[in-house]
């Protein structure tokens, strides 16, 4: 049984085909790509996982458990954790502030405790911090803690998404173009932070890229979409070289 | 310029970041626990009205200022904490009773209220909440049996453990405070723990905040209970204040009066409810002096600029004709909300702040220092 498994995925909006049928699976601890055009339902399969689209047909299989039917809100106490490929930050909060919202799915406290601070919660409260503390150390934003998102540069950003999204301590982990927007050196940073997130941290990734050579560096397995549709699935060469792919990036 | 070495995650949590916050802080608290025994029976009275704004600014300010949701209903939660206390006080309830009963009754309406609010967003609740607010108003005017119709209620005197507390006693002041500053703690709470959190992602980003595991339904029924609840229990001590109240003050205008609190005072903080709270108190005062001594004024500098008498008496009647108009009042306020608006979006609050940090950084201090980028990258597809 796979770890992740997508069935016959299908997102119709009226007559346009999103997706399309798209069954694959993801194996634990691995990182699987997803490169295709634009428009070629990426962006959409990611949203149908994390359930901000209902899918008009097809189901989602996670640790072996359908979670077509859960909530947004429980798909990541379930342990999958997302970025945005257009920086869904919190904008007027503090970075810190922004990684502990990360820390949501771990809360355990009621309100009543909380309005009056107890003990339990103040515990709580520094587990969070250093859980977030120690993200921040893997992820090198010690000189942001404080600051405020919306006074932060944009790269910064992407990697706080990224921090974020590890603070939940997620076991998969969905990036929307990690890269886009990032320069040389940062998509160099962000490349070994991925390999990290598999190596050092056992999380599996599935990830949405243009940039190939990122790709091509972390990926072990690499899907292709156009329309909708599943064009190649294998090793990052394999799929770069199938002739559907090229006709697609290339027209026939 | 003070800079914090932080050593321990404590720092991050406490209240007080470090000891100048515990004396300046201590010595306001100083001065309004000596209050009633140096300032006018007049200010006290007007003390105790800025004790009772700044608690219902407060609660605005978790729904609106954190949460991001807009509410022009306050006044009716305000309205149903105050009759509450009325109608249960004709019975002998004694006042913790009938005071925690209005802090519920408030927060389960709330809730309800919250409940059609979880589909509209922007002007669209505000919209919703005006009409929630009409309901109660017209509710409470014909709801004869329990709230006596537009003749209105008499509120007894607050008796407290068999003690009989007047509305202009030292006690009731005392009172009043003692539940702002607790809101305001309990607030600074909930603002530092998982719910505020959550609470200030749902106002930032709620596909972010969902995909993050927070459940935005209930979080936004948590703020509306939360928030009515506490301007419940201000109802209570607005109605004891009045010792009298009729369904025509709890109007639209008080609702905006809320919402101008917390405009003014700043919406990112909790200082913001305070300073705006002293701010909508004190201009009714500054209005009854237009209206009463501007005229004799302008006439007086009028005829000491050379107009003859005749003149000058009817240039104090225009002016006072002027002053006494109808609709100055909400005139003057819509004036006001619109230049802070435009040249103070951050209130009172953010010009002291950055009245302080002009001095801190003397002579460094940049204008631009506040401005904030514009956010260019937002997916509303996703919501």
């Amino acid at each position: 049984m796979s770890y992740f498994r997508a069935e016959n995925l299908s997102l119709h909006f009226g007559g346009l085909r999103a997706v399309d049928a798209v069954s694959f699976a993801v194996e634990r601890g691995e990182i699987l790509s997803i490169i295709g055009p634009n428009g070629a339902g990426k962006s959409s399969i990611f949203n149908l996982i994390s359930r901000i689209y209902r899918p008009t047909s097809g189901r989602i299989y996670f640790e072996d458990q359908d979670i077509t039917e859960q909530p947004p809100y429980d798909i990541a106490r379930l342990g999958i954790a997302r970025t945005f490929q257009n920086i869904e930050l919190f904008e007027n909060a503090t970075v810190l502030a922004n990684l502990l919202v990360g820390r949501h799915r771990h809360s355990t406290t009621q309100l009543w405790q909380e309005f009056l601070f107890l003990p339990s919660v103040r515990a709580n409260e520094k587990v969070h911090r250093r859980r977030v503390e120690q993200v921040i150390e893997f992820l090198d934003l010690e000189p942001y803690r404080d600051k405020l998102i919306s006074g932060l540069p944009y790269g910064v950003r992407k990697v706080i998404e990224l921090a974020r999204a590890l603070c939940s301590e997620p076991k998969l982990i969905l990036l929307d173009e990690p890269s886009s927007g990032l320069n040389v050196e940062e998509t160099d940073d962000m490349s070994f932070w991925i390999r990290d997130l598999k190596n050092e941290l056992g999380i599996t990734v599935l990830m949405v890229e243009h940039d190939m050579s990122l790709v091509n560096r972390v990926s072990d397995r690499v899907i292709a979409l156009n329309y909708g549709r599943v064009l190649a699935m294998g090793s990052p060469a394999e799929v770069q070289h199938h002739p559907d792919v090229v006709a697609a990036y290339l027209g026939a | 310029m003070r800079f914090l070495f932080k050593t321990d995650y404590e720092d991050d949590i406490r209240l007080f970041p470090h000891s100048g916050y515990v004396v300046s802080y201590g010595i306001l608290f100083a001065l309004l626990l000596v209050a009633p025994y140096v300032l006018s029976s007049y200010l006290m009275s007007q003390l105790v009205f800025v004790c009772i704004y700044a608690t219902v600014g407060v609660a605005l300010l978790i729904l609106t200022g954190f949460t991001g949701q807009a509410s022009l209903g306050h006044a009716a939660f305000l309205a149903i904490g105050a009759y509450t206390a009325a109608y249960l006080q004709k019975y002998n309830v004694p006042f913790p009773v009938y005071f925690l009963a209005a802090g519920v009754l408030t927060g389960l309406i709330g809730a309800l209220v919250g409940f059609p609010a979880l589909r509209l967003t922007g002007i669209y609740l505000v919209i919703a909440t005006i009409s929630f607010a009409l309901i109660v108003e017209e509710i409470l005017a014909r709801w004869e049996s329990v709230t006596n119709g537009n003749e209105g209620m008499r509120v007894k005197a607050l008796s407290l453990f068999g003690v009989a507390v007047p509305r202009d006693s030292p006690t009731f002041y005392f009172l009043c405070l003692a539940v702002l500053v607790l809101t305001i703690v309990g607030t600074l709470n909930l603002l530092r723990s998982p719910t505020g959190r959550a609470f200030v992602a749902i106002r930032d980003s709620e596909t972010a905040a969902r995909s993050m595991g927070v459940n935005v339904a209930l979080y936004k029924v948590k703020s509306f209970a939360i928030s009515a609840a506490i301007t419940g229990f201000a109802g209570v001590l607005f109605a004891h204040k009045l010792s009298f109240i009729s369904p025509e003050m709890f109007t639209l205008q008080l609702s905006i009066e809320f919402i101008i609190v917390i405009l003014i005072g700043g919406t990112f903080s909790l200082h913001g409810a305070v300073l705006g709270a002293i701010f909508i108190v004190m201009i009714d005062p500054f209005l009854t002096y237009l209206k009463d001594d501007m005229p004799g004024i302008i006439a007086g500098v009028a005829a000491a600029l050379g107009a003859g008498k005749e003149r000058a008496a009817g240039i104090q009647s225009t002016v006072a004709a002027f002053a006494s108009l109808n609709g100055l009042k909400g005139a003057i306020y819509g004036i006001i909300i619109m230049l802070f608006v435009l040249f103070e979006p951050l209130g009172i609050y953010g010009r002291w702040l950055k009245i302080k940090l002009f001095f801190q950084l003397f002579p460094l201090y940049k204008r631009a220092t506040f401005k904030r980028q514009k956010i260019y990258v937002k997916s509303e597809r996703n919501r």
